[in-house]
Formats: structure tokens, sequence, C-alpha cells
């Protein structure tokens, strides 16, 4: 009795998570594009997206700023996870990686503004990304962190012993022991530098150049509801949704083997 | 080279990455609090503590009031939805919680400008939910549901509940289902080992997702943007007035240093109060 009443709640919950995304989704194919009255399947508000120039410079720049900022943050958090876990315990460092994922947006965004504003850094996709990293290394540090934490690090000292130098030991036995983990804290922090609206918006300077696709959606979304915006959250939350789900993925073949 | 200075090697680019970009911002932003805005909207550097002073002013008083009234009304709906979701959760076959517990997650990973944005579509006077009471005869008039502290507190429980979840899911786990079953031996009915076992056992839990929802929604800016139409004023959108719009980045400044106090103030318990209960577990006879 007590079960189904709580099977019954959480059945409601992932209604409560899920319904108001499935209704954007599928108000997005409908020809009037609001949610009065159904008028029939279309993918005309697709073919508005794919003809809008500024859409798709927006979407170019996020793409830009997510792909760079990645590939540094994942590079350095990376580095980090491995050198912080053989290292003894230390609360400071700890304090310091887990900082940017609690500190509020609007203060780190503030934070950063105030200084490039003092060091007269011009801004743009470059201050961006800068800003973008941090918050990426301390997501890839943890996702590795976890994953170094089922490390065997008696097979290094094996290939050090059998002559290998540091790097070919790093390269043939460390990385691809933790690289599903190192990969599923690229795809995360793709997936929320693609999406980060807050920081980008305060570091992306005035000019038009240095737009991203959610600095873009949040204009759009302060006209109003537009049949255009469903369409862009559709592709938007597919996209992140098939990036988690591979992230998860490799974090969980990372976990139970 | 020894393998501790080997590791901190390793770990020096990050770690000199967060300190450039995450500290020495933080440090700045402490340093502007205690200055004056200039004529212009640049900084006069005159030494004092009049933006704290102003902070405590009623009208910026009110907001913080307002602001902790609102996230901490969002952060129990958020607790008394999670709580039940998790603990179902946790009786469902082993093999199958990952995927529950993934399925709440995902959204939480996902656009928060558009999870906010999905409902304006639902809560509009055109929207989904006011077509369909019309439709049905409930009402004759819209509701008006958008742009007030209702549709903030729906999308700040919307955001965050997935957290929540998983710190209570988190908290259930690591308890050791034998004291549940002497409970149960003993002869507590299922309620009460419930509360006088499972509940307090997971507070920490519930703490843990709680303080976090409480602090992001204390310094929220996206949510009562949208969801309050401009009439919701939160600190996070009276920092990001002073920074845009006021141009007094002193102020805004200090207003920030106020809310990271908080952050910490609210951290610092809920460590403190995590660490009494594993020593209380660690004493039986105590």
């Amino acid at each position: 009795m007590a079960r189904r009443a709580l099977a019954a709640h959480l059945a409601l919950t992932y209604g409560f998570l899920y319904g108001p995304i499935l209704v954007l989704m599928v108000l997005s194919f409908n020809r009037a594009g609001l949610p009065t009255v159904w008028t029939g399947f279309s993918l005309e508000w697709y073919v508005t997206l794919a003809d809008s120039p500024a859409i798709l410079a927006a979407a170019l720049n996020t793409i830009i700023v997510a792909v760079v900022s990645t590939v540094i943050a994942t590079t350095l958090g990376t580095l980090l996870a491995l050198g912080v876990e053989r290292r003894r315990q230390s609360n400071a460092v700890d304090a310091l990686l887990f900082a940017p994922m609690i500190i509020p947006d609007i203060v780190l965004a503030i934070a950063l503004l105030s200084f490039f504003t003092l060091l007269e850094v011009t801004l743009g996709l470059h201050s961006i990304i800068l800003s973008h990293v941090v918050f990426n290394i301390a997501f890839v540090c943890a996702v590795v962190r976890t994953r170094l934490k089922h490390f065997d690090y008696a097979i290094i000292e094996a290939s050090i012993d059998l002559g290998a130098d540091r790097f070919t030991t790093f390269r043939r036995v460390t990385l691809p022991v933790i690289f599903p983990g190192v990969l599923a804290g690229a795809l995360l922090a793709f997936t929320l530098s693609f999406d980060e609206f807050i920081i980008a918006f305060f570091t992306a300077g005035a000019g038009a150049s240095s737009t991203t696709l959610p600095m873009r959606i949040y204009s759009m979304i302060r006209f109003g509801v537009t049949p255009e915006i469903n369409a862009m959250a559709t592709i938007i939350m597919l996209i992140s949704f098939t990036l988690v789900f591979f992230s998860q993925r490799l974090n969980r073949a990372t976990v139970s083997d | 080279m020894n393998s501790q200075r080997r590791s901190l090697v390793l770990a020096l680019p990050g770690l000199g990455w967060l300190t450039v970009f995450m500290i020495v911002p933080c440090l700045i932003v402490f340093f502007f609090s205690f200055f004056e805005r200039g004529v212009y909207g640049g900084i006069e550097y005159n030494f004092g503590f009049d933006n704290f002073l102003r902070a405590a002013e009623p009208i910026y008083l009110s907001i913080f009031l307002g602001s902790a009234r609102i996230a901490a009304l969002a952060t129990l709906i958020a607790v008394i939805i999670a709580y039940p979701a998790a603990y179902a959760i946790s009786l469902a076959p082993k093999d199958r919680q990952n995927t529950y517990l993934f399925l709440v997650m995902l959204p939480f990973w996902s656009n928060y400008l558009i999870r906010t944005y999905a409902w304006i579509v639902l809560l509009n006077r055109e929207g989904l939910i006011n077509k369909a009471l019309g439709g049905a005869g409930i009402i004759t008039e819209p509701l008006p549901i958008l742009y007030n502290d209702f549709a903030v507190i729906t999308g700040l429980v919307y955001n965050y509940l997935p957290f929540v979840i998983l710190a209570i899911y988190a908290s259930l786990q690591r308890l050791n289902p034998e004291l549940r079953e002497a409970s149960t031996d003993l002869g507590a009915p299922a309620w009460v080992t419930f509360l006088r076992v499972t509940l307090p056992l997971t507070l920490p839990g519930v703490a843990a997702g709680a303080v976090f929802v409480f602090v992001l929604s204390i310094g929220n800016f996206i949510t009562p943007d949208l969801l309050g139409g401009g009439r919701i004023q939160m600190v996070g959108n009276l920092i990001y007035d002073q920074f845009l719009s006021a141009r007094d980045w002193p102020f805004g400044a200090a207003l920030s240093l106020i809310l990271i106090f908080i952050m910490m103030l609210l951290l610092f318990t809920q460590a403190v109060f995590v660490n009494r209960a594993q020593q209380a577990r660690a004493a039986p006879d105590g």
C-alpha cells in the first residue's frame, strides 16, 4: 500500500520533471506554433531557424566557446585530478575545487567582469572561454577523481619496473585506464559551456559578434513565447540529453568495473 | 623528483587557472565593496563601509528578506517532493536504481534558460494550463499564475528538485539496513521505524540538498527575471542591476559579498550538523 503510493509519487515526479519539456517539444511541431489549437504537424519553425543568419552565427559562437573551453578544461582538469589524488588530502584544495560548482553564477559573472575591466582586457569570445574554463575544470576534475578512486597504482609501478619511462607509462597505462572518465568529464564540460548564459552574458562585451546561443535565446524569450524558440529549445534539449546520456554511460562503466 | 612534488606539478596549471580566474576576481570584488561609485559609473577609491550600511537600509533589507522567503519556500516544497521520490527509488530493484536516478538528473544537466522558459509556455494567460482549465469550464477568466511568487517558486523547485532527490537518495543508500530491521524486529510499526530511525539518520542528506537549493535560489537571477516578469526582485537581480543598469559596481560588489557570506554560513552550519550526526553514530552509547 505505502509502496504503491511511493511508486505513484515517483511517477508524478517524473511527470513534473519531463512534462514541461515534452509540451515544448510537441508545440515546436505545431503549425500554429502556439498552444491554442493543434493545427497539424509542421517543420516550418525549424526551417525558419535554419534561415536565420543571426541564430546560425550565435550557434557557431557557442560551439567555438564550448569546444575550446572543453579542450582546455579537460586537459587541466585531468592533470589536476591526477595530481590531487596522489597527494595528502587538503581541505583548502578541496574547497577550491568545490567553489566553482556552488558559487552563484551571478557572483562569478560580476567578479570576472570586474577582473577583465580592471585589467583592461577587451571582451569577446576569448573572455567567455577563459571564464567557462573555471567551472569546467572543477567538473572535469570531479569526474576524473571518481575514476581514480578505483585506480590500482600498482600497474604504474609495474610499468616502471618493466623499464617504461614516466611519459610512456602515462600514455600506455594511466591514460587508457582513466580515459572513459576523461571523456565523460569532457562531454559534461561541453554541455555546461554550451548551455551557460549568465557568465557568458557578462563577459561577452557589447559587440553582437560575440553573442552566444543562450544569450540569443534570452533576448528572444523576453519578447514572449514564439514557435521559433520552441524549435530551438527542442534541438538544444536533445543535444544536451544526448551528451549527458553518453557522459553518464561512460561514467557508469567507470564505477562498475 | 619525488612523487609529492610531481603531483604538485600536475595540479599546478589547474590550480593556477582557478586562482587567476576565480580567486583574484573574487578578491577584486572584495576590494571594490569598500569603495564608492564614481560620477560616471567608475570607482572612487575612498575607503569606507557605506555600501554595507546601505545594504541594511529597509528597501534592500526587504529584498534580502523577500528572497530568503521565496528561497525557503522553494526549499521546503522541493524537500517535501524529493523525500518520497528518493525513498521510492531506494526501494526499487538494485539494477534499476541507477536508471531511475539518471532520469532524475538528466534535466538538471540541460539548459537552465529553456527549462525556465518551458514554464512561461505552460503558465501564461494563453498557456496550456489556462487553456485546459478554460476548455474544461473550470475557469472563465485566465488565472494570473505567471509573473508572481507562485511562478518563481515553481521554477526554482522545478530546476533544483533533481539535486535534492540525489542528495536524499545518497543518504538513504548509506543507511545501514540492519538498523531498520532491528527496529521492526523489536516490534515497531513501519511508520515508527521511519520517524525514529530512517528520517533522523537521513537528515544530513536532506540538509545537504536543502542548503544547495536555498543558496542557488537566493542568488538566482534567471528565474525571478523570467518568471517574476521584473515584478519580483531577488538578490541576484539586484546585483545584476548594480552592474548593468545602475552602474554602481561597489554596491553590487558589497551585495555579492553578503550573498557569499550567507552561503558560507549555511554550508558551515550544515557541515557542523553532518559532523555531529556522524559522531553520534560512531558513539552509539553517547
